[in-house]
């Protein structure tokens, strides 16, 4: 009777998620970071399941980034999100899927203002229609990409070529899972879980055998916190937070980081060089650094693709002592080369974190 | 009812994220910002709820609106169901709005988000692209992403991008969908907020006699985008 009533109550927790027919939006950071990712994710849509998806390329920036930042006031990306559900609709799809945690917050948060407030969604028409001629309906189905993911989490494993387990120890891979605070902080009812217990990542690394270490900053933002990044005198704030979490999570000896946000992912990144060229300090046993994957390339590798083409170089914290613990193969002499077959200068290596050329 | 208030009522941020509040504390328990800078969200909302028209112009001039990094873990918590972060959104559009960021260092920091961020979505079609990503401005980020980006138009098609192609990830935005973009900022506030930010900022960097231009290089903008008077954080 316990379980059938803990059932019942995850159900509350949980969210539609669409079937198939979705019109795709670009994150930022992500196209900037880690375009492999955005590819992977397409790859999988369309290559593993079958699905159909719109990449169009009429689609802009939601101006998240800058309404975070308050530079752009909310009727204006509110506007700029109408025009994207209008090229949705003009292209005959009902079903958005938003690749950025930040834009998938800005999402949620107009829609539920204009679910409580229909003087603003007449706004937003008037608005469009004067600026554009265009016109909206609003989506059926809104689901960020991680969503997506986690909703085929089960059909992936079924396909899995290699599992998150250490191959030397059999024993499960030690997963941090960090979700973006705009995933479901704001509107609980978006997410996978509520803001309670989001289990859109968790979800994904148990269907791939890993474990999901549960630590106490675990919930805590990664710091990106919009203008304390973007304005250079800020940045200690951003830093600050990623180290706070790092402190936290050390102990319990994670293999990698996944994220679901752009922001969180490219932080906790390049906040570990940070830290490791202030203070000397790096945050795994042997000096290299916790690797901080996307979800779609943490999927990329249990699927089997090859790491240096979901692009795990571009990071600053390298892969290769995870991938020597999943057991896949790579080829050095492949990592640093073009397309094209070309091979720059490498880059320059930092002064404490160590880097595998 | 007095002008702030008034005004600040108007913005559907302040009417979703202002309903009472108890002084419990709970969001400046969970506010990054708080465990970071000398801050307490808390205060701002008592303070707005008090409807004390000196007290919130003086907020409006303060450093204290503008620390918090906008997680909204405050909403989640909150046992009233205020928006600390939201209330903080309309205190900083009105700052904005009325010229009293320029009051306040970490205020005056808008005219870097506005040239780096805000001019990035009208003349590119994205918030950030990689050559707005200069090393030498970002030196957090790294030698990778410095040879990503003294390679970007080589590398990035190794993974999916089309780089200042016509589609697809990192596609150069078309200049029709830039000029819709354009006419929706004319339309809806956005370019009038741009050019209160320019036109404030002018005047406060006429104030301290510092020079400003267009460029981004300029003695005004290097000034916010890099002074701390290190005063904010709690150590």
């Amino acid at each position: 009777m316990k379980t059938e009533g803990k059932k019942r109550v995850w159900e509350d927790y949980q969210k539609e998620i669409a079937e198939d027919h979705y019109y795709f939006q670009r994150s930022c950071i992500r196209q900037n970071f880690f375009p492999g990712s955005e590819t992977a994710f397409l790859k999988i849509l369309t290559g593993e399941l079958g699905r159909d998806i719109m990449d169009d390329p009429h689609h802009t920036t939601c101006t998240g980034i800058g309404y975070h930042a308050d530079i752009v006031p909310f009727d204006t990306t509110m506007t700029v999100v109408a025009r994207h559900f209008a090229l949705m609709t003009e292209n005959g799809y009902e079903n958005m899927i938003i690749s950025c945690v930040t834009s998938f917050g800005i999402y949620t948060e107009i829609l539920e203002t204009w679910k409580h407030f229909p003087e603003v969604l007449a706004r937003a028409r008037r608005y469009l229609k004067k600026a554009t001629g265009r016109e909206f309906n609003i989506p059926k189905n809104v689901t960020h990409a991680s969503d997506i993911i986690y909703k085929f989490k089960d059909q992936i494993a079924a396909k899995a070529k290699y599992r998150l387990i250490n191959q030397q120890t059999g024993e499960p891979l030690k997963v941090v899972e960090h979700i973006g605070c705009h995933y479901s902080k704001m509107f609980p009812s978006w997410g996978v879980g509520g803001a309670e217990f989001p289990y859109v990542l968790q979800g994904m690394v148990e269907s791939w055998g890993g474990e999901v270490i549960d630590y106490p900053e675990r919930r805590h933002c990664c710091g990106f916190g919009f203008r304390q990044y973007i304005v250079r005198a800020n940045r200690g704030y951003s830093v600050a937070n990623s180290k706070k979490k790092f402190e936290s999570m050390k102990p319990y000896k994670p293999d990698f980081v996944v994220c679901n946000c752009p922001g969180c992912t490219m932080f906790m990144d390049k906040w570990q060089y940070t830290i490791s060229e202030m203070e000397g300090k790096t945050y795994d046993e042997y000096g290299f650094g916790i690797p901080v994957l996307t979800y779609e390339e943490m999927a990329g590798l249990v699927l089997g693709y090859d790491p240096w083409e979901l692009g795990l170089q571009m990071h600053q914290v390298q892969s290769e002592p995870l991938l020597d613990k999943m057991g896949i193969p790579y080829d050095p002499a492949e990592k640093y080369k073009t397309a094209s077959g070309k091979t720059f200068r490498l880059p320059a290596e930092p002064t404490s974190l160590k880097v595998c050329v | 009812m007095g002008k702030y208030l008034d005004a600040l009522k108007k913005d559907v941020r302040f009417v979703e994220g202002m309903k009472s509040c108890m002084n419990c504390g709970v969001c400046t328990a969970i506010c990054p910002a708080a465990s970071f800078y000398n801050y307490d969200p808390r205060l701002i909302v008592n303070t707005v709820q008090t409807h004390d028209e000196e007290k919130i112009e003086q907020l409006l001039k303060d450093d204290i609106i503008w620390y918090c990094g906008q997680c909204m873990s405050c909403k989640t918590r909150c046992p009233r169901g205020n928006a600390p972060g939201l209330i903080i959104c309309a205190l900083r559009k009105l700052s904005q709005d009325t010229g009293l960021f320029a009051e306040s260092e970490k205020g005056r920091q808008q005219l870097a988000v506005k040239r780096t961020v805000g001019d990035n979505i009208l003349k590119i079609g994205y918030c950030v692209f990689p050559d707005t990503v200069i090393p030498e401005k970002h030196p957090e980020q790294g030698p990778v992403w410095e040879w990503i980006y003294e390679h970007r138009a080589d590398i990035m098609s190794k993974f999916g991008a089309n780089y200042k192609g016509r589609f697809g990830a990192l596609r150069k935005i078309d200049d029709k969908d830039l000029a819709e973009l354009k006419s929706i900022f004319d339309v809806s506030g956005g370019s009038d907020l741009y050019n209160k930010v320019e036109k404030y900022s002018s005047r406060k960097a006429k104030e301290m006699h510092m020079h400003l231009d267009e460029t981004n290089d300029c003695e005004y903008v290097t000034h916010v985008m890099d002074y701390n008077s290190n005063t904010h954080s709690k150590e």
